[in-house]
């Protein structure tokens, strides 16, 4: 299989590729123990940062007193400013088409109508939320941050993976891992124009701030947390101490008056935009998921009524869905009245005959997956897969299937600016 | 602020008290025992400090004689027993990390370092270096914890509440220790070297040695110990300095449910700004101190009410 992947540095004939000349020089040039005494350094700094979701657990785990750390490659990812261009605009059209999407089957439902999406693939979803309809979010925007998962596939040439709408997680890596090159190796910063990205946490504080609601001037905005034993709790801390904001968790919060408040020392204050890493079923035990200690009772019907803003919107699952996923492209012609500029990796829909029959052919190169459920975990089947258990396929009318393609990995790319 | 994020700011800073001053009491009934004493003796008041916490029931399920070693253990490293110091250290630990945002970044490391750095150390350790030698670690991790807090933390709600965590904390504290060791000693009886060295070795376990000679150039008495721990208001560890720090802080993060809590807080000072030492030991310490202990722990209620976990 490793000879099939896309080397980012060197091309086939094994010359460096051009955006990477700059760096194999620096890596050439530098002697071997200086990498490896700045990777230990790393180490050591991620250790102190990452220490709180690692060492912490139960007391009793065997995991006690090991540490997860934040992950680091000293070799970076460049892509070069003309690639990203195009992904950018790319991903803007995407999450833009996304949003008029989630705008429209929570509306009018258009899409359904003329039939390009089959009505019961969206209504019959358990990501579907039933008690979105007709219900005006500020601007229109349903996915305030969305990480779009990609993955090369030749130079220049990037599918979308998937999609994810609900809660992504992941950029305060992207940044801190930033900030760890940036001290380990400046010289490497004066021989390349790196885009920044450290000004990240601003622009989604100011974002999530222009979305409150009507008539608000000096909106409060909070991040609200699962708690202390979220895997991702180190993220939500560093992103409410870089926007100033608080960290709530649900207890902090309660509704007036179909008005959300937090507690405070001071009496309570309200909240109008709850920048949410909590998932919808957790929201609001009165309307959802009734034994959710985390939530907020109430929550939804100061949403309905306008008084607080949610990012992301409840219901925006049924976005990102696999079984949605192929139909992306269809919303970018339909809403923008465009060409998609990223493509999706190609994919069986298993519960069409056709497909399930190429599928079961071809199994080793495919990526087998369950449509329900986010991210990537619950793979069904990969590459190399034995044909003799395919019997433990889940019901093909909940699967897909998608080209494997080869790659030295994939990241998420977060986009937050969407307008 | 948030009223959560009070809540853990305060208890971390009165968890990171109560185990100093678990080991300051410790130390000091560690070197009382050290003067030349018979074994029941020295056993009653090892037991005292398990009376003192209420702690008598949960220590006999596991252990069975109140000696020193199983009383040290107990209440050094026993981490099912919620008042050891152990425990203690692991629940400011638990109140920092889950505030870690709110903490400068040195504030939380020094606390999270103690913590790791208690839970590398076996009993079995500690005893082979010496109890007293932990004890003044766990002094002196403290005193960085307190410098580290005030010396880089934004004098804002933050800070006022962990100090006044850390205040009421200690002035319970104080008032714990006197009560429990007035009494050994007064009833010890007779004047000379060994009383000498018991009042040396709790106005020791106080910091308060150096202090006592300075303020009053003379013989240790009882009354006089009494009254340096219980009303001068310059000694830091006194209930008087204690209480007069609440005020302070009371004032400053006052909110509109807190009136009464500040009032509460201002007739405890006023009482101890006010006091005679000689009325008070007419009157019986002991029966001062409890009155005092439950005063602070309605004042710790009303905390609660007012700021920290507040009714809808």
């Amino acid at each position: 299989m490793s000879n099939n992947f896309f080397n980012e540095m060197y091309d086939a004939s094994g010359i460096v590729r051009p955006h990477y000349c700059a760096y194999a020089d620096w890596l050439l040039a530098t002697p071997a123990e200086r990498i490896a005494r700045k990777r230990a350094e790393a180490d050591i700094a991620f250790h102190r940062v990452g220490i709180t979701f690692a060492v912490y657990g139960d007391e009793s785990s065997q995991d006690q007193g090991k540490e997860r750390l934040i992950p680091f490659d000293i070799i970076p990812r460049i892509i070069p400013a003309a690639e990203w261009l195009v992904l950018q605009a790319g991903l803007r059209q995407r999450v833009k088409a996304l949003n008029a999407f989630l705008y429209d089957i929570y509306h009018k439902q258009e899409i359904l109508q003329a039939g390009h999406i089959p009505r019961e693939q969206v209504l019959n979803n358990a990501q579907f939320r039933p008690e979105m309809m007709g219900i005006d979010v500020p601007a229109g925007i349903y996915a305030h941050i969305a990480g779009i998962d990609l993955v090369r596939a030749g130079a220049g040439e990037f599918y979308v993976l998937e999609d994810n709408l609900r809660v992504p997680s992941g950029v305060s890596y992207m940044i801190e891992d930033r900030k760890m090159m940036m001290r380990l190796f400046p010289e490497l910063f004066s021989r390349h124009k790196v885009a920044p990205v450290q000004h990240y946490p601003d622009m989604l504080l100011e974002n999530l701030r222009t979305v409150a609601p009507a008539g608000v001037l000096n909106p409060t905005v909070v991040l609200l947390t699962p708690g202390a034993y979220n895997s991702a709790y180190f993220e939500h801390t560093f992103l409410a101490q870089q926007m100033g904001i608080e960290l709530v968790e649900g207890r902090d919060l309660f509704v007036r008056d179909e008005t959300v408040y937090m507690r405070t020392t001071q009496g309570p204050q309200r909240v109008d935009v709850i920048y949410r890493r909590l998932d919808d079923d957790f929201l609001d035990p009165l309307a959802f998921r009734k034994d959710s200690m985390l939530g907020v009772p109430g929550l939804l019907s100061a949403y309905r009524a306008g008084q607080v803003t949610l990012a992301n919107a409840i219901g925006t699952g049924v976005a990102d869905d696999k079984s949605i996923y192929p139909y992306v492209p269809e919303m970018v012609r339909f809403y923008l009245g465009e060409e998609s500029l990223l493509n999706n990796v190609p994919t069986y829909m298993l519960r069409k005959p056709d497909d399930l029959k190429y599928t079961l052919e071809h199994l080793p190169e495919l990526v087998v997956k369950e449509v329900h459920g986010a991210g990537g975990l619950r793979h069904a089947g990969r590459p190399g897969l034995d044909p003799e258990r395919n019997r433990e396929f889940p019901c093909p009318h909940h699967c897909r299937a998608g080209k494997v393609h080869c790659t030295a990995n994939t990241r998420t790319v977060q986009l937050s600016d969407i307008c | 602020m948030l009223s959560r994020t009070a809540d853990h700011l305060y208890w971390m800073a009165r968890f990171t008290e109560r185990a100093e001053n678990l080991a300051r009491l410790l130390d000091v009934t560690h070197q009382m025992s050290l003067v030349p004493q018979s074994v029941a003796a020295g056993n009653q008041n090892w037991g005292a400090i398990l009376a003192l916490n209420s702690l008598q029931t949960a220590f006999s399920k596991t252990y069975d004689e109140a000696n020193a070693e199983n009383v040290l253990r107990f209440m050094v490293s026993d981490a099912d027993n919620p008042a050891s110091i152990y425990s203690c250290l692991r629940a400011a630990r638990e109140n920092a990390h889950a505030v870690r945002g709110t903490l400068t970044a040195e504030t939380w490391e020094s606390c999270n370092a103690t913590w790791i750095e208690l839970r590398e150390q076996s009993f079995e350790q500690i005893l082979s270096v010496g109890v007293g030698e932990f004890f003044e670690w766990v002094k002196l991790r403290s005193a960085v914890m307190r410098g580290v807090t005030f010396g880089t933390m934004l004098q804002d709600d933050a800070l006022h509440f962990i100090r006044l965590g850390g205040l009421l904390e200690r002035s319970d504290n104080t008032a714990r220790i006197l009560d429990v060791k007035y009494h050994v000693l007064r009833t010890n009886g007779d004047e000379g070297t060994t009383d000498f060295y018991q009042w040396g070795a709790l106005l020791r376990s106080l910091s308060a040695f150096e202090v006592y000679r300075k303020v009053y150039r003379d013989v240790i008495t009882p009354a006089r110990v009494a009254e340096l721990l219980m009303l001068r208001v310059d000694m830091p560890r006194s209930l008087h300095a204690c209480v007069d720090g609440i005020v302070r802080v009371l004032n400053r993060v006052a909110n509109s449910s807190s009136a009464e809590t500040g009032r509460r807080a201002g007739m405890l000072h006023a009482q101890l700004h006010y006091a005679r030492i000689d009325d008070i030991l007419g009157k019986g310490l002991h029966e001062y101190l409890t009155d005092f202990m439950d005063r602070i722990y309605d004042l710790g209620d009303g905390i609660g009410r007012d700021f920290l976990v507040p009714a809808n």
